[in-house]
């Protein structure tokens, strides 16, 4: 495939990123009253960021880590070969504020695999969205509650956390005819 | 066609899973990473993905076997598929015109797996490859030839038990090797994962000549055998071997060759005790040890389902056939 991928943050501006994050979720968790939330990170990507919010957040229970592969709803539909973790939610989600942390929003579908999973384990009281980057591109009406950044991108260029340590996010700009 | 060109996809996916041998290790280590997720799923208070919703899955049981007909139904119906089961009697006389015959009508009903159960070698070979291209085949045991979801979820127990790391495990498995799909795909399955010793252990008349080209240690002496081995495997005697003048009688054969309490001492103090089931108490083994804290036979049945959506679950990720 012809592609080019450039570096677009580095460590230490997505570190910036996190702590503004951290800002605007204490303001959104003081105005919808929430207290004592858990937290649950989206594999791959998404585990990475959890870590870093998890400590700086100073979240009580354990943090909770998910597998969505399994629940994705084009599963049987493309040829895959998925390499998976299994998903660990130390504590009981009945009741619970989740704090759902992702690392790129684009169509949607990965955070409606991830709701429909956390469901299978109990009832919340309800899910907050966090996600490092959000892109347009939406498939399905879900929103985050908090962004680190909305990069202006092509169609034809795909962003990517990188990690676990440094983390970076990477553009890769794929040629028109095979972005098609 | 060699059974691994058949096994995989073009880009070299898990496309059927019809025997352990032609396949590497990235393969089995995939299976086994894909089983701790589905482990975790049984514990779960709702055990159920919807991966495979919508998809139908047939057991296709020429020979008789409920408990992994049974184990095969609960991962099917685990992943959000529905479930045929299809139990066909061998007619020995026209076993190729209606083993296609029958073929053609489940796939006649949208079948997409078929796991596969009969006494003939080679039998889920011979449908993976007449099946429609859409289709996927699981072999659940042929002949004498292979079971290898049987042998993955040995290898599934064993990590669970032991660790990711294969190679310093010394493993025995003590039975009736000769006639033994499972223990044929045990013995590949640790070879290709990296166990150092593998060991087997039985009468002369049921361990096969060519063993020792398997890369096998062959004893003929339970206790010289299982010395500080890590894992021991007892494989099911079949009471028809009883009197067919292979083996003496079951009370001499438990004398010989049983897993008793005594003999567990001369393992490695931490060994597990295996058995596929369903055991002959007495014969392969004493109660005291299948029911004694050494023995991880019923978590073996609990993993099994885990190791099957494993299964089911990979090959519908793969490509059609070309």
């Amino acid at each position: 495939m012809n592609s080019s991928k450039k570096l677009f943050l580095d460590e230490s501006a997505i570190t910036a990123l996190l702590e503004e994050m951290v800002l605007a979720l204490h303001s959104r968790m003081s105005m919808q009253g929430i207290k004592d939330p858990v937290m649950i990170g989206i594999h791959t990507g998404g585990v990475w960021l959890a870590r870093r919010l998890h400590k700086m957040l100073n979240v009580r229970d354990q943090l909770g880590t998910l597998e969505i592969t399994f629940y994705r709803d084009d599963f049987t539909r493309i040829a895959r070969n998925p390499q998976v973790h299994p998903s660990n939610l130390p504590f009981s989600v009945d009741d619970r504020h989740i704090l759902l942390v992702d690392d790129v929003l684009q169509t949607g579908r990965t955070i409606r695999a991830a709701m429909n999973e956390i469901f299978d384990y109990g009832r919340p009281a309800s899910i907050l969205l966090l996600s490092l980057v959000e892109r347009g591109c939406r498939e399905l009406p879900i929103q985050p509650h908090v962004v680190g950044i909305r990069p202006p991108l092509k169609p034809n260029q795909h962003i990517k956390l990188t990690g676990p340590e440094p983390l970076a996010l990477e553009i890769e700009e794929r040629r028109a005819e095979d972005a098609a | 066609m060699s059974h691994r060109d058949i096994q995989l996809d073009k880009d070299g996916r898990l496309r059927h899973f019809l025997t352990i041998e032609g396949l590497k290790q990235p393969i089995l280590k995939q299976i086994l990473d894909a089983s701790d997720f589905f482990a975790e799923v049984g514990e779960r208070p709702i055990k159920k993905v919807p991966s495979l919703k919508g998809k139908l899955v047939t057991n296709l049981f020429f020979e008789n076997s409920t408990r992994t007909r049974t184990t095969f139904e609960l991962a099917a119906k685990r992943l959000s598929a529905d479930v045929l089961n299809f139990n066909v009697a061998v007619s020995a006389t026209s076993k190729g015109e209606t083993l296609l015959d029958t073929l053609r009508n489940l796939e006649a009903m949208h079948s997409d797996i078929f796991v596969v159960r009969h006494n003939d070698s080679g039998a889920a070979h011979f449908i993976a490859n007449n099946a429609a291209p859409h289709v996927k085949v699981i072999n659940a045991g042929d002949g004498r030839h292979a079971h290898p979801t049987q042998a993955m979820l040995d290898m599934y127990t064993i990590r669970h038990f032991k660790g990711a790391d294969f190679t310093g495990l010394r493993v025995a498995i003590v039975g009736d090797v000769l006639h033994s799909r499972v223990a044929r795909s045990q013995i590949q399955a640790l070879n290709t994962l990296g166990v150092s010793e593998v060991r087997v252990i039985g009468p002369k008349t049921l361990i096969p000549a060519a063993a020792r080209s398997l890369g096998v240690h062959v004893y003929h002496n339970i206790d010289e055998g299982i010395r500080e081995v890590d894992v021991v495997i007892m494989l099911r005697l079949q009471k028809e071997r009883m009197s067919s003048a292979l083996l003496p009688s079951e009370q001499e054969y438990f004398q010989l060759f049983g897993l008793t309490e005594k003999r567990l001492r001369l393992t490695d103090p931490k060994a597990i005790v295996m058995h596929p089931g369903p055991i002959n108490r007495g014969v392969e083994m004493a109660s005291a040890v299948a029911d004694g804290p050494r023995s991880v036979i019923l978590k073996q049945v609990t993993f099994g389902i885990a190791v099957r959506m494993a299964v089911m679950s990979i090959i519908m990720g793969a490509a059609p056939n070309a």
